[in-house]
């Protein structure tokens, strides 16, 4: 079940961003540009995730433990400094400049396109730098 | 409406949700997708296996989906490839700074209603927009 349950989750998230077209950075960005044709369908694939996950974390609420796992998840940390505002500008306009977020640009290295492998090289790279530099607590 | 594919982005978010939900019931795990990735590099023994086993999962439906329907992907860039590599530096130093992304702070923890998360995707998503928005209206102009 280790295997297994990993497998599974990860092969429905893959076919919900294929089938969504957030593996298509040129669908992200017809939603994320306001100036162009706007495309809404991702906030509706926002919409029905959403929609779906608070039943989750409500299955959650009534249960004592995973059956898999050690424990759930304790309470959100609510601490808003600059390190969380500073880093989500920067997702944004790394995400707003390619289209690219990071599930779907990994799924979409099969696809064999280059900006593919360079979206996701530079951030794994910049990932591992990151934590390695210290400065994380994730 | 340009491009508008509603049911299947419907579905599409169902997919993803179910996913995330079950890794959460089942491992009680909160398996936002940069974090896996985050942890899948770092190479941390006892807590690698499971990630390797999401993202092959993620990559063998991939297969399929490139195999039987090609227009699943873009096959190109949009932008220049330096413009591409410099974004993967960005997202991949903002997700790992502000602990999320997309799927973590959009998904997992605005539906269990994180100030935290409601933050950042408020911001990631203005952002976003904001620079969407302003390279379109200057790649549109040249």
């Amino acid at each position: 079940m280790n295997a297994i349950i990993p497998l599974l989750c990860g092969a429905l998230f893959g076919a919900g961003v294929c089938l969504s077209g957030m593996v298509r950075p040129s669908k992200v960005i017809g939603f994320l540009d306001f100036g162009g044709a706007w495309d809404a369908s991702l906030l509706l694939v926002m919409a029905s995730a959403l929609a779906l996950h608070v039943v989750a974390w409500r299955i959650v609420k009534g249960m004592t433990g995973p059956r898999f796992g050690t424990a759930f998840p304790g309470p959100a940390a609510s601490v808003i400094d600059v390190r969380l505002v500073g880093g989500a500008a920067l997702f944004g306009v790394g995400w707003g400049l390619s289209g690219f977020c990071p599930g779907p640009a990994v799924v979409s290295l099969v696809s064999g396109t280059t900006a593919s492998f360079v979206f996701v090289g530079a951030m794994l790279a910049a990932m591992l730098a990151f934590d390695r530099s210290g400065r994380t607590d994730g | 409406m340009h491009d508008f594919t509603p049911v299947q982005a419907l579905v599409g978010g169902a997919l993803i949700a179910t996913s995330l939900a079950i890794m959460l019931i089942a491992t009680g795990r909160i398996a936002g997708l940069s974090g896996i990735f985050a942890g899948f590099i770092a190479g941390r023994r006892g807590d690698w296996a499971w990630r390797a086993w999401f993202i092959t999962g993620m990559l063998i439906v991939g297969v399929a989906f490139e195999l039987a329907r090609p227009e699943t992907f873009d096959h190109g860039a949009r932008v220049p490839l330096w413009l591409v590599a410099a974004s993967g530096v960005l997202v991949g130093l903002g997700t790992r700074a502000s602990n999320g992304c997309t799927s973590g702070h959009g998904l997992c923890g605005i539906s269990r209603l994180s100030k935290r998360s409601i933050v950042a995707t408020m911001v990631f998503f203005a952002v976003g927009v904001a620079t969407a928005t302003i390279t379109g209206l200057v790649t549109r102009s040249v």
